[in-house]
């Protein structure tokens, strides 16, 4: 994953290789494509098209059974109903991906810069959540955010919670986001601060006076390919997320994910579900690739 | 594998050889020879061609066309790990993950000896490298990396050892060590090396055979010395060391010499000197051949072309001056003299310069300069 | 002052730092305690019962179980097609390049409830049974992605003249490929693997909606949530973490005292 935001700088950075036997060449790289892109075709793009279909599926007269039709009204519906769940994902998942930039740029630039002999440790600190349980992680803010323990008893003391808490609140939910998908944010970050070569860093505070107009002038700049990979790579997953939702957030916080997982899994609406699915997932694609357009990196794919 | 212990040394033949990388032109249609057991430098600028050169000798670029001939053996075809032909990368590209002595047995393994030991540690010895067998490339400083990238090359006995600007990433001091030490294990394994440069300085030390590229093509070749004292292009005459070049018309001959006019004043060369007979030509003559003297001086040899201007820059090395004269027609002639009296022309100083015919030379005049 | 000024920003990485542990310190801290009720969310009593009794709680080990050999299962599998895609970027031209990597990219884009909610359309509408298998194919369909991305930058960052040296030196295609270019790529490899690995282990969303009710180790926290996560799950996850971390710093350790030593013998 470190390596996500060079590949969104130089996607297609492969030597040309010498014009001889190119036909035997290149039956060398089909071999060794096929097998995974036959895998991703039929277990991740056939799905997407199975999805489309169930999503404008009808009603049969038996519950959770549907027929094929072509029901764009789903969406509608669809659209409706959980139009709030969908403001709430695309809110909360944008605040904390804004405030796991804030809190990963030291961090990243950190290690990047000042770690010295520290810093193959410090990157191991920063990947090593990932083998520490993502659920038993998140069950842990429970404890630490709990009514009666220090963090909301102090907050309360200055009267800066609305509801008098913070477990069960929105608050808790974007806390959550921002903790859980912080690595996802710090590794692009590193690699790309990494690449900036310290010398750079020095001149610009040879030309200009102040280190902030260094930072906006120089820095920010070198480090936006692994800004708009930490971005992207925190924003999708904390927007299609349900498990913080569920976990610290009240009933009245639920996201977009709660929508689907209960439609496709409890209810068993599978129409419904899917429609939610394709939404949030033409939303996401959409802003994915103005966004991309926007940084600049648009030879992404 | 069919690859001969201790290959005899022979010629290597380049036939026509042209290189092109859709509509450029790499290498252009390249005829050349480089004798057995030679140390030849190929020396251009970066992009002449060069190192494509080298890479289609080494097998690892394929020519468009022409061949190449190792002895009366033709190896264009041969797949390059078949190749009697080892190369000393730039950057030397040692193989990180394994030790010096492995890096330098590579080719031996690869090619079924069994016992690698005993050669490995020859080789190691001849580039005294022999207490560092168990390091990492990353471990060796520049020189030392160096210096195994030829072990690792020669411990094959290569028809031909091809050397990819070796000295380029090192320091001053440690490449004018290097020369001396390439210089030294060529006398002893006696195989032909071609060393691509594009340091005029180093070519000239190092190689018996100079041959300067420019834009795919060679333009001149031959032992340093012969190329120095009488270039025969306005590219060489600038590339390798540094000439004064003036635009002139034949305006006659007198005796075995040319009688060259340019800008109203008029200039001697031996016409064997001079690509051109007749017409319009460039003459030129290297700075240290000028001498400078004050206007009004009566020691100019009578003999010698002149030519007068003003002195706009002069600089004090130690063991000579560097002088720039802006001539009356308006050229900046460069002028190195040995400091042998302590009295220097100053800024401003009118002076005439002047030097024998005999170290001036005629070229053609390139084409669109 | 101006110390704080000079050490601001390693002042904050370090509370960023502290931060990412704080969650896992409560873990393992509740893993040895004796919980006042059914729900382990607070401190009651130090306890080494759950340490001591790791399996007892049914279900608990079972799953733990069934996620190792998941994740073993579709690491490799995902690692190996990941690494010959990432191969086949790198040093082949041929047609489609753009749209391979838009197959990669896409599945790193889209959200794990429409991964998962997608694939289970898809086993719903060909009536595939659901199980162990279901949750293997939709791992491996993850990781790939992720392998891929991983080992082509290894690639990419490797000198091209390493293998021209090599070829240059007598090593055929395949010499060529064993001695110099898998070793170089390994680590990368290794690294790609172990984040598939951790990737699938942990992996709650896909999971979910793809195991019918084969119960995978998340899965069983997740159901335990609700009626009180026993602390044996604690302990567990706290093990799996510790050893993981003790590994890899110990890798770290060793490679750093390896580098020092040859560094002062080298000087």
């Amino acid at each position: 994953m470190p390596s996500l935001a060079p590949t969104l700088s130089s996607p297609s950075a492969g030597a040309p290789p010498a014009a001889s036997g190119v036909r035997r060449r290149t039956r060398t790289a089909y071999l060794l494509l096929i097998p995974g892109l036959l895998w991703l075709g039929i277990f991740f793009v056939i799905p997407l098209v199975s999805l489309f279909f169930t999503s404008l599926q009808a009603p049969t007269d038996k519950a959770g059974v549907y027929q094929p039709a072509l029901q764009v009204s789903n969406y509608l519906v669809a659209l409706q109903e959980y139009w709030p769940q969908f403001i709430r994902s695309f809110v909360y998942a944008g605040i904390a991906t804004v405030l796991a930039l804030v809190i990963a740029y030291p961090l990243a630039y950190f290690i990047a810069f000042r770690a010295g002999k520290w810093k193959a440790l410090m990157l191991v600190l920063v990947v090593a959540p990932f083998f520490a349980s993502f659920l038993l992680r998140t069950y842990a803010w429970r404890t630490i955010l709990s009514d009666e323990g220090a963090i909301t008893t102090f907050f309360n003391a200055l009267h800066l919670l609305p509801q008098g808490r913070i477990l069960n609140t929105p608050i808790a939910v974007v806390l959550g986001l921002t903790y859980n998908f912080l690595p996802f944010m710090i590794l692009p970050l590193f690699a790309a601060l990494d690449k900036i070569d310290p010398r750079l860093i020095e001149a610009s505070k040879d030309l200009y006076a102040k280190p902030s107009t260094a930072f906006r002038k120089v820095i920010w700049p070198l480090s936006l390919p692994g800004v708009v990979a930490g971005t992207l790579l925190t924003f999708i997953p904390a927007a299609g997320d349900y498990i913080n939702a569920t976990l610290l957030g009240a009933p009245g916080d639920r996201m977009v994910g709660n929508a689907i997982q209960t439609n496709f899994l409890q209810f068993r609406d599978y129409p419904t579900a899917s429609a939610l699915s394709f939404i949030l997932m033409a939303i996401i694609l959409t802003l994915v690739f103005v966004y991309i357009r926007r940084a600049g990196t648009e030879d992404l794919v | 594998m069919t690859v001969a212990q201790g290959s005899e040394v022979q010629d290597l033949n380049l036939v026509d050889l042209v290189k092109s990388f859709g509509d450029f032109v790499a290498v252009d249609d390249l005829t050349l020879t480089i004798p057995a057991g030679s140390f030849f430098a190929l020396l251009g600028p970066s992009g002449c061609g060069k190192t494509t050169t080298l890479r289609m000798v080494a097998g690892l670029e394929e020519p468009t066309s022409g061949r190449i001939m190792l002895g009366t053996q033709d190896i264009t075809d041969e797949k390059p790990y078949k190749r009697q032909v080892n190369t000393v990368f730039q950057s030397y590209a040692l193989f990180p993950h394994l030790d010096i002595f492995e890096n330098v047995a590579f080719g031996l393994r690869r090619r079924g000896v069994k016992n690698v030991d005993a050669q490995v540690n020859d080789m190691l010895e001849l580039v005294e490298l022999g207490p560092m067998a168990r390091r990492k490339p990353a471990q060796l400083s520049g020189g030392q990396q160096q210096r195994v990238a030829v072990a690792r090359a020669l411990i094959n006995h290569p028809g031909v050892l091809l050397l990819d600007e070796p000295l380029g990433a090192l320091d001053l001091k440690l490449r004018r060590q290097m020369q001396i030490e390439l210089k030294r294990i060529q006398d002893e394994v006696g195989t032909t090396f071609v060393h691509v440069t594009h340091d005029q300085e180093e070519a000239m030390t190092m190689a018996d055979t100079v041959a300067v590229m420019n834009k795919g093509r060679i333009e001149q070749m031959g032992p340093p010395v012969d190329i120095y004292d009488l270039p025969r292009t306005a590219f060489v005459a600038n590339f390798l060391g540094q000439s004064n070049l003036a635009q002139g018309s034949v305006s006659g001959t007198s005796g075995d010499n040319l009688v060259v006019s340019s800008s109203g004043a008029s200039f001697t060369l031996p016409s064997e000197r001079s690509v051109r007979q007749d017409g319009d030509l460039l003459i030129g003559v290297r700075p240290e051949k000028l001498a400078i003297d004050a206007a009004d001086a009566d020691t100019v040899p009578d003999r010698h072309n002149r030519l007068s201007g003003k002195v706009t820059d002069a600089s004090f090395t130690g063991v000579s001056t560097q002088y720039l004269v802006m001539t009356t027609w308006g050229d900046e002639w460069i002028i190195f003299e040995q400091n042998r009296s302590a009295d220097l022309h100053q800024l401003g100083d009118e002076v005439v310069i002047h030097w024998a015919p005999e170290h001036t030379f005629g070229l053609e005049i390139p084409a669109g300069g | 002052m101006g110390w704080l000024r000079r050490n601001l920003i390693g002042i904050v990485a370090v509370l960023v730092l502290i931060y990412l542990f704080i969650p896992i310190a409560v873990v393992a801290i509740l893993s040895f305690n004796d919980p006042a009720g059914k729900f382990n969310v607070a401190w009651n009593q130090f306890s080494l019962e759950a340490w001591q009794n790791l399996c007892g709680v049914p279900g608990v080990c079972s799953s733990f179980a069934t996620s190792i050999q998941i994740g073993i299962l579709a690491t490799i599998v995902g690692t190996v097609l990941g690494t010959m895609i990432a191969f086949a970027l790198v040093r082949y031209r041929f047609r489609g390049r753009s749209t391979t990597n838009l197959l990669i990219f896409l599945p790193m884009a889209t959200p794990e409830v429409v991964l998962g909610s997608s694939l289970l359309a898809l086993f719903l509408n060909l009536a595939f049974p659901l199980g162990f298998w279901t949750v293997v194919i939709a791992h491996i369909m993850f990781i790939i992605s992720f392998v891929v991305v991983t080992v082509k930058a290894r690639l990419q960052g490797m000198d091209p003249r390493l293998e021209e040296a090599a070829r240059d030196l007598y090593a055929g295609p395949t010499a060529t490929f064993r001695y110099v270019t898998f070793p170089l790529v390994l680590p990368g490899i290794l690294g790609a693997a172990l984040l598939g690995f951790s990737l699938s282990f942990d992996d709650y969303i896909i999971s979910a909606f793809n195991a019918g009710t084969l119960v995978t180790f998340p899965i069983y926290i997740w159901g335990a949530a609700q009626r009180g996560i026993p602390v044996q799950v604690n302990a567990l996850a706290t093990l799996v973490f510790a050893i993981t971390l003790v590994l890899v710093l110990s890798i770290q350790f060793v490679n750093y005292r390896r580098r020092r030593k040859l560094e002062k013998a080298g000087a």
